[in-house]
């Protein structure tokens, strides 16, 4: 009767009932688009991390994300890795903005990663037209198909100049999204440095993989013990780290985290204005079960199954809604990311924003007197 | 000698506070048995309400003792008020108090709910009530499609769903027409009589005197009288009486 009961009290005015709905619905879509802005972000920054095959990153001291490495490190440091017991293979990665001219006149940025592929540590995934063989052919640069109209380029076949030399697209990439909006352009690691004018030694990072049994944290502090002006992270503290460089020190993150806390303020307030108007309009009901004998408990959970229903609608719609705009948002620079996680997050937030909304409309209930019954 | 199953003694209530207080019972004694149906009778403003509220452990008096049961209601708390409701009293009130939202076997079904009596039985046990007031055709009809009077009827049915065994009405009938009121009367009557329950019925309706087994008189907050109601004479009778004593002085 408890379910019964609140589903009619809730039900009774359709129009209360509806502006309940849009505050959870309001509530859930703003956070989801947040939250999956902030994810898709998070993923976009790490990706290429994330994507390597790899134990430790070596990197220049104080490199601040992945984009901003320098190209810092030598063969010296390479050789004293090399030189580390645990140590299988140290991968050097070239990583860098770079200007790139487009065809038609005009310029835009993007990130060029040099890597050979061979190695093992990080090469161009997805890859929708042509091979690394290709990339590996002269002047060859893979490019991804999402930000064509970005490098001024309509496929395969099409020439630009990067830095300081001209650049022929032998491969695409598909959805290698950058959060920079820099798009990534992949080529081998000499063509690279070549671009970039840097020395035939030079990386960005050295991609360390451990022989089998060997400790990665034993081996990062025989690492830092031999190197000197170099950092070793483990691939999650270089995530870590990129994601604080973009999210947090550009700002973006804590805009983003702001707009989420924002959406469940206003949810909260929305939801709990309402139940507790509903209470108030439902308190001579109240007070019948409390005259009854009816236990606060019992009230309580009155209350409590109104707040649910209204959060387990209110999610359904709002959660079908992020689902739309996530569609609609697959093609563009910054795709939503709606993980069963964060469906799951959103929903206890849901019910937890609900909770809280029926505290006021619990304080009121506690206060009936059940001798109102008789003045009726 | 029969054990009462709800008594007052001594009971004095005070409402309000400082230059505002109302003394509103100043030492009521009272004692209701099962099987009666008595009819607590008063001028407005004369303590009716407030008895029939502390007797129904709504308010706790001022002073003074109530048991219920035997169970004293003194220094508890209001859970521990709720529960002994729960097990042993039943409401009726003036204006019905029904659930709006609820069909008429809803109402009485929640009442079986506060009490832990929930799904099938208690369905079951609802629709028999509802039978035994007499609205079996209108289990599934809401209050706004009910009558005053089958609205009163299914308050009824909600406070005697659970067996208490004290029934307690608020001006009954003060709200129906006179066919209503005597059906509704009638029907506490039997529920005193036939299922041995304790009734009382708070009312300034004379047309309730006859179904009384007692009457006790309230004014000022003091029971100023008591009488039992005349053997021999069925009820409709001491109603026209009752009128035709009121027409004659």
């Amino acid at each position: 009767m408890i379910l019964t009961l609140a589903f009619r009290n809730l039900f009774h005015d359709r129009i209360r009932l509806a502006v309940t709905l849009v505050g959870i619905l309001f509530s859930i879509v703003l956070v989801a688009i947040q939250l999956g802005m902030y994810l898709g972000s998070s993923q976009m920054i790490t990706a290429m991390i994330q994507r390597s095959n790899s134990d430790l990153w070596i990197t220049a001291f104080g490199a601040k994300s992945f984009e901003e490495g320098g190209i810092l490190l030598s063969t010296r440091e390479r050789h004293q890795a090399l030189a580390t017991p645990g140590v299988k293979a140290v991968i050097p990665l070239v990583v860098a903005f770079a200007e790139w001219r487009k065809p038609e006149g005009g310029s835009t940025r993007v990130v060029l990663v040099g890597t050979d592929a061979e190695d093992g540590a990080l090469e161009p995934w997805s890859l929708v037209s042509g091979t690394w063989q290709d990339i590996k052919s002269p002047d060859a640069i893979s490019a991804d198909d999402t930000y064509f109209r970005e490098l001024g380029i309509n496929g395969l076949g099409d020439t630009a100049q990067i830095a300081m030399g001209r650049v022929k697209v032998k491969a695409l990439t598909h959805r290698i999204r950058s959060f920079t909006q820099s798009p990534y352009v992949f080529t081998t690691l000499s063509r690279a440095r070549s671009l970039l004018g840097a020395e035939s030694d030079k990386a960005t990072f050295y991609l360390v993989q451990l022989q089998p049994g060997a400790s990665v944290e034993a081996v990062r502090r025989d690492l830092l013990n031999r190197l000197e002006g170099a950092e070793v992270l483990t691939k999650n503290e270089f995530e870590d780290r990129s994601l604080r460089q973009w999210l947090f020190r550009t700002g973006a993150g804590l805009a983003l985290i702001g707009g989420a806390l924002l959406g469940i303020l206003v949810g909260t307030v929305i939801v709990a204005q309402t139940l507790y108007s509903s209470t108030k309009d439902h308190l001579n009901e109240f007070a019948t079960l409390r005259a009854l004998g009816s236990s606060s408990g019992y009230i309580y959970k009155v209350i409590l199954a109104q707040a649910g229903l209204s959060a387990v609608i209110g999610y359904l719609l709002g959660i079908l809604i992020s689902l739309g705009i996530l569609y609609i948002s697959r093609n563009t620079p910054l795709p939503l990311v709606m993980t069963p996680g964060l469906a799951g997050a959103l929903f206890g937030l849901t019910l937890f924003m609900s909770a809280i909304s029926a505290i006021s409309a619990i304080i009121k209930v506690t206060r009936i007197d059940p001798a109102t019954v008789f003045n009726r | 000698m029969t054990v009462p199953v709800l008594e007052a003694e001594n009971v004095v209530k005070e409402l309000g506070k400082g230059a505002g207080k109302v003394i509103a019972l100043k030492g009521v004694n009272l004692e209701l048995v099962k099987g009666e149906l008595t009819l607590l009778m008063g001028p407005s403003g004369s303590g009716k309400t407030t008895l029939l509220s502390i007797l129904g452990c709504i308010l706790t008096p001022t002073s003074g003792i109530v048991r219920v049961e035997g169970e004293e209601t003194t220094d508890k708390t209001p859970e521990e008020l709720a529960e002994l409701r729960r097990k042993h009293i039943g409401f009726i009130f003036q204006s019905y108090n029904l659930f709006p939202t609820l069909s008429a076997l809803e109402n009485v079904r929640i009442a079986l709910d506060v009490i832990g009596r929930k799904g099938y039985e208690a369905a079951k046990r609802a629709e028999e009530v509802l039978h035994d007031v007499g609205l079996g055709k209108r289990l599934k009809n809401y209050p706004s499609n009910l009558s005053g009077g089958e609205q009163q009827r299914v308050a009824v049915a909600r406070a005697i769903a659970a067996s208490p065994s004290v029934v307690l009405a608020d001006e009954p009938t003060a709200a129906l027409d006179s066919e209503n009121g005597h059906a509704v009367m009638a029907l506490l009557g039997r529920i005193a009589k036939e299922q041995n329950r304790s009734v009382l019925a708070v009312t300034h309706d004379p047309r309730t005197l006859g179904y009384a087994d007692r009457v006790v008189r309230i004014e000022d907050g003091l029971i100023v009288g008591e009488e039992r109601r005349p053997k021999g004479l069925d009820a409709p009778e001491i109603a026209d009486l009752t009128k035709r004593r009121k027409v004659n002085g």
